[in-house]
């Protein structure tokens, strides 16, 4: 319960409303239609990262002293923007949103020095790509105990060493916020140039979100001023509860994509004489589709709204996180099924889904709601 | 602005009631499961005073009005009202809370329309709703009752099966067929009062669960009520047009009405997990929702699942009230909310009295009961399956005679 006292409220505020009208046309028409090429070659659309920009939305956050709109650290903003942008493909949506995440971050945590050096690196009429590495390779990390150890020097400044994975960019990536465990104040972030001396990136390659590159990354006793630390008081818990909730939206966006292209689908094909989804085995599968999506896109809000009134969020967004794991998964399963052996075919975007909904249990910390 | 917190008005009710629903209910929980009996507890009847007229009012409508918080154009109203607090009272147990005389199913179709002097004339309101007939469940439109106008009365002829509160309610409303020829237009509701000669309780049910709660089998036999006891418009459309579209008015008091029977599902759950987790408690088990999901036990794992179904549940119940509250067209919603909320309960009770063994097995605890008293939440109202079906036609865009 929160202290303002609001109403239970669905609707999104005007801006909200607007911004959805502008990002879902440009999902349509820049991501969704260009996603099954951008899926063949493993690579973005030609100019795709610079047609992002005139979104607007990496200045939302920034305050307007320091070059941006002033709107805010909205996550319910976010995470209708990463559902819009995510319905028109997860790959895309995820690079375009990286740069917003360590935005997001730095706003959250960083010094006043961070955020001018944030706004000025990222804020810009180009796109410049960045991108947040808490991951670790192997199975299950543990977000509290990484591996990856900042030790900090006599004089106050770091060296870090350790390896992350799945970062967007790599060394196109102007900034990466890593984040690593500092003896004493467990995890912690630092604002790390892509280029500084002992980080090396190495091309990844994964079953789904193909287009997107991804890099692991090894830091080789790379030395950090003190400053390149964001504040004493980063707070884990919420940090990793707004990762999740990113990643529940996420899962929302694709599997909206799912259903609209799948009702359709079983509308049209014809077997024994008429559509198959007069057939209740076809019609209760989207039916349950639709519900369970229905529900997780309310879980994801839910979250979001918590963690927007600054209330403990913890537990709604690890349940939806769950659960855009769970039912992001069958979705992407069923929504392969429906199409039957079409749907296995990369002439449809079924298949495509599929792989990318895989990577739902796995996107820890690469965007922030 | 989204919001999916409660506003603290609803809130504070809702903590009142679980105290009710705690300290009123689950002291007579085992008891009524046990006894089964016909008649109305005495002590459930006190405890129904105690809870006051504050609910019948707010089913009247007139309450809904008052209780109604708008800020702008957005409301919380009687709906998300009614299914807080169904949740909250079901916690308790469903079947001390289908027994409540100011729950009577048929309450708000008979104060959406009686007059005064009908009230008057009606007393006390605790009506029961007869719709299901040996031969038409699911089926509504084919029931095979009748009413024939015989000078200034009705007569009614035929057999209803599994009314609620139908042995202990003070009166029925009764669905029957003007003319059978017609189809669903024809069908209008009655009030008759108990008592009414040819109106008689011939058998109550022994259930699975709910067993605290009546479910009757009534027999209408040359029973006669006055003209004025027919609920709503006596006209049948004339085109067919017309008369689909009085059926759509009678299916659409379900709008309503399902997300406040899947409400009881939440109820049903939420008592199933505390008790759970209580009883894990004690073995040194506790949720953890920062845990990474590689250093769970299969246990755990199971727990968390359960806890994410429940709120997912919950909320697609909260917003087709919202949406009812806010006059926003709601059936595929409601229909969502019940197919999830009933589905959900029943797994969750089940799921919980697995995991508490012998415990959960045991009639020591209550967690047998609620894994019983779950599984009509999954049928009444419209089964999972009728709710995929209306579901599946509003997501395809599809007629009642494309996909049956």
């Amino acid at each position: 319960m929160s202290d303002t006292d609001l109403l239970f409220d669905l609707t999104p505020t005007e801006e909200q409303q607007m911004t959805r009208e502008v990002i879902r046309r440009f999902a349509r028409e820049e991501m969704a239609a260009a996603a099954r090429a951008a899926d063949e070659a493993a690579a973005l659309p030609e100019g795709f990262l610079r047609k992002t920009v005139d979104l607007g939305l990496n200045f939302m956050p920034i305050p307007e002293a320091l070059g941006g709109v002033g709107a805010g650290r909205s996550p319910v903003s976010n995470v209708l923007n990463i559902e819009d942008l995510g319905r028109g493909d997860m790959a895309m949506a995820i690079a375009a949103l990286a740069p917003l995440s360590v935005i997001n971050c730095v706003m959250d945590y960083g010094t006043d020095a961070h955020r001018e050096m944030v706004s000025q690196a990222l804020a810009t009429a180009d796109f410049t790509p960045a991108a947040m590495a808490l991951m670790e390779p192997g199975i299950g990390f543990d977000a509290r105990s990484l591996n990856t150890k900042a030790v900090v020097q006599d004089d106050g400044s770091y060296v870090i060493s350790g390896a992350k994975s799945m970062v967007a960019f790599g060394p196109d990536a102007r900034l990466v916020l890593v984040f690593a465990d500092t003896a004493g104040a467990g995890t912690q972030g630092f604002l790390v140039a892509g280029d500084t001396a002992g980080v090396h990136f190495e091309k990844e390659d994964y079953m789904g979100l193909r287009p997107l590159p991804l890099f692991s990354m090894t830091l080789d006793k790379v030395a950090l001023p003190a400053s390149a630390r964001l504040r004493d008081d980063f707070d884990i818990k919420r940090f990793v509860s707004l990762c999740k909730i990113a990643t529940a939206a996420l899962a929302v966006g694709t599997c909206q994509a799912v259903l609209d292209y799948v009702v359709p689908y079983v509308n049209e094909r014809v077997a024994f004489g008429e559509p198959v989804s007069n057939r209740q085995a076809v019609a209760f599968m989207v039916a349950d589709m639709a519900t369970e999506l229905e529900g997780l896109r309310l879980m994801a809000y839910r979250a979001a709204a918590q963690a927007e009134q600054g209330l403990d969020c913890t537990r709604i967004a690890f349940l939806a996180h769950r659960n855009a794991i769970k039912y992001g998964m069958k979705i992407g399963t069923d929504g392969v099924q429906l199409l039957g052996g079409h749907g296995f075919t990369r002439e449809h975007p079924v298949e495509m889904w599929y792989r990318n909904l895989r990577a739902l249990a796995t996107l820890d910390g690469m965007l922030l709601a | 602005m989204i919001n999916l917190e409660l506003p603290k008005k609803i809130e504070d009710t809702r903590a009142l009631l679980r105290q009710f629903a705690e300290g009123g209910f689950r002291p007579l929980s085992r008891k009524y499961d046990l006894l089964e009996q016909k008649e109305m507890p005495q002590e459930l009847y006190d405890l129904a005073k105690l809870l006051g007229g504050g609910r019948s009012r707010m089913e009247s409508g007139d309450g809904a009005k008052a209780k109604a918080d708008t800020r702008g154009e957005n409301r919380n109203a009687n709906n998300m009202s009614m299914v807080v607090s169904s949740a909250e009272l079901c916690w308790g147990d469903v079947g001390l809370f289908l027994a409540l005389p100011n729950v009577g199913l048929g309450n708000a179709a008979v104060s959406a329309v009686a007059t005064e002097e009908q009230k008057e004339e009606w007393g006390e309101l605790f009506a029961s709703m007869a719709i299901t007939e040996p031969g038409a469940g699911s089926d509504s439109a084919a029931i095979k009752t009748t009413a024939v106008l015989d000078g200034d009365e009705w007569v009614i002829n035929g057999e209803k099966i599994f009314v609620t509160d139908g042995y202990r309610s003070k009166q029925v409303v009764v669905w029957a067929s003007l003319d059978l020829k017609l189809g669903k237009a024809a069908i209008k509701s009655f009030l008759v009062p108990k008592g009414t000669p040819g109106m008689t309780v011939t058998r109550v049910e022994h259930k699975l669960g709910i067993r605290s709660s009546d479910t009757a089998q009534i027999v209408f036999e040359n029973c006669r009520v006055p003209k004025a006891n027919l609920l709503g418009n006596p006209e049948i459309a004339k085109t067919a047009e017309a008369r689909k579209k009085a059926f759509g008015g009678v299916m659409q008091t379900f709008d309503n009405t399902r997300p406040m029977v899947a409400a009881q599902g939440l109820g049903v759950a939420r008592a199933a997990l505390d008790l759970t987790l209580e009883l894990l408690r004690e073995k040194g088990i506790e949720l953890d929702f920062e845990k990474g999901y590689h250093q769970m036990s299969a246990v755990e794992s199971d727990l968390y699942d359960l806890e994410a179904e429940y709120e997912t549940a919950r909320l697609l119940v909260l917003k087709a009230a919202w949406m009812a509250d806010n006059k926003q067209p709601n059936s595929m919603n409601a229909s969502m909310s019940k197919a999830k909320a009933g589905r959900m309960g029943n797994q969750v009770a089940l799921k919980c009295v697995e995991i508490c063994g012998q415990l959960g097995y045991s009639k020591a605890h209550l967690l047998e009961k609620f894994a019983r008293d779950s599984k009509i939440i999954d049928i009444y109202e419209g089964t999972q399956q009728i709710q995929q079906l209306i579901v599946a036609r509003q997501v395809l865009g599809k007629s009642s005679s494309e996909l049956k």
